[in-house]
This record gives C-alpha cells, sequence and structure tokens, in this order.
C-alpha cells in the first residue's frame, strides 16, 4: 500500500473555502527512461485520482506520465456541514487506495 | 577550376540552406493538435480566463510546480467542466485532466509537471456552456524530464 498524506483542516466555519493537499508516494514511471541494460522501464503510473465531500465529488484527475513522481495535488473547497473527505487514487494495474479525514464545520 | 565564391553567392547559399531546415510544421505541433482535436473536436478555442503559474526557468524538468485558476463563478449554471494541461515538447502532449464536481467552489489547483525541455505548456478549460479558453506560458527547463542522467553522481 503506497503511502498517502493529506491536508484537512480540522475545523471552519461554514461558508469558508478552504485549501485540500493530497500527495501519494508512487515513482510514477513514465515509460521513456531506460534502465542500464538499455531496455525500457515499463509504464508503471497512478491513472485516476478523485475527492469527494460528503459524499460530492470535487476534484477528479486522470494522470499520465507526465505528472511528477509522488503526484501532488492542492486545491478547494466550501466548507457547508461536518462530513468526510475521502480520498481515492488508482494505479494502473488498479491497486486503490483510500484516505479519509473529517471536516469539522461550526 | 570555378572561380571563387563572392559574397553574393555565398549569402544566397545561405539563406538557401536555412530554408530547407526551418521545417514549417514540427512533429511535435501535430501531436499537440491531435491530442486538442480529440479532447475538444473542433470547438473554438479563445484566450483568456485562464491564470497560469509556472517558473520561468526550472533546473530539472522532473517536478516543475504548476498552478491554475480559471475565472469562473462556478455557479450550477456557468462553471468550469474540465482543466486540461498539455506539453508543446514531451513525447506525449496531454499532461493530465482534471476535472470540477458540482461541489467545487473554484476552479484552481496546483501540482506539479515533468518536462522534456524548454517549451510552452498549454492550459485548456471546457466552460459548462461549451466554450474552451486557453493560455500558454513558456518554461526554460536546464535538464529534462526524460533525457535524465541513469547514473546519479
Amino acid at each position: 500500500m503506497p503511502n498517502t498524506r493529506i491536508r484537512v483542516p480540522k475545523t471552519a466555519k461554514a461558508g469558508d473555502i478552504i485549501e485540500i493537499r493530497a500527495i501519494i508516494q508512487h515513482p510514477m514511471e513514465n515509460g521513456f527512461r531506460l534502465n542500464s541494460q538499455g531496455t525500457a522501464i515499463p509504464v508503471d503510473i497512478v491513472t485516476e485520482f478523485a475527492c469527494t465531500y460528503d459524499g460530492q465529488e470535487i476534484f477528479r484527475v486522470q494522470l499520465e506520465p507526465g505528472l511528477s513522481a509522488n503526484p501532488y495535488f492542492s486545491f478547494y473547497l466550501k466548507a457547508t456541514k461536518t462530513g468526510p473527505v475521502d480520498f481515492w487514487w488508482q494505479d494502473q494495474h488498479g491497486t486503490v487506495t483510500e484516505a479519509s479525514e473529517t471536516l469539522e464545520v461550526t | 577550376m570555378s572561380p571563387a565564391p563572392n559574397r553574393r553567392t555565398v549569402l544566397t547559399g545561405l539563406v538557401a540552406t536555412l530554408a530547407l531546415v526551418a521545417v514549417p510544421v514540427r512533429a511535435d505541433d501535430e501531436l499537440v493538435a491531435q491530442a486538442v482535436s480529440e479532447l475538444f473536436g473542433d470547438a473554438p478555442r479563445q484566450d483568456g480566463r485562464i491564470t497560469m503559474v509556472l517558473p520561468p526557468l526550472a533546473e530539472t524538468g522532473n517536478t516543475v510546480p504548476i498552478q491554475v485558476l480559471v475565472d469562473s463563478p462556478m455557479t450550477e449554471t456557468d462553471r468550469v467542466r474540465r482543466v486540461v494541461m498539455l506539453s508543446t515538447r514531451n513525447p506525449r502532449a496531454l499532461l493530465a485532466t482534471m476535472n470540477f464536481g458540482p461541489a467545487a467552489p473554484k476552479a484552481q489547483f496546483s501540482t506539479n509537471i515533468r518536462l522534456n525541455g524548454t517549451q510552452d505548456v498549454l492550459v485548456m478549460a471546457e466552460m459548462s456552456d461549451g466554450s474552451v479558453w486557453q493560455a500558454q506560458s513558456r518554461v526554460l527547463v536546464t535538464v529534462g524530464a526524460c533525457d535524465t542522467l541513469q547514473i546519479r553522481f
């Protein structure tokens, strides 16, 4: 299971627009590099990332080899009510990694 | 024996050689045009509404931070559907596609991209009314992401 780091503020005022950050440890091998024998290293990338807040999708990315290793995203959500912020990554082999944090809205 | 070339023949020859070297359409441009037509069809594209923050100079193309903000009220009727990032010199033009869900309050994100050498980065945004906006920014890359040395010193 790859390591993930997410940053969601613990609490927020209703109506606040807050920044969310998410990063996953992954080599994002682009398929264009050669190993020491001179053969191409096969592509190994995360293909999809999604974030939902209280069940509603706010941000979804289709990743390509053009994104850096350990893909990082920062984006915004509007705090409306207390609920979970769920993160979801899927790599090309179908491995799913999930992370979640509860946002408390006061 | 032919006469020694004078200044005029040398210059004419030079101009002719340069004209041969300057290929009108680069293969990379075709790659980008193909990716764009696959994504947006032949929808007209307008300049503007997109603010993109990219470093003017990147030491390595492996991790180039990029921040994109699309000017949109993000209401139910007027919002950004998706934002596409394209590279003009990578082996693959498409870098990533970002979709904003109905709950997204503003169309802004940051991420890190890979760039294979000095080039333009193209960002295109599709609105809910079908209009497509674009912006372009040049980055000087010292070491490209694809020709990074295998052996690390």
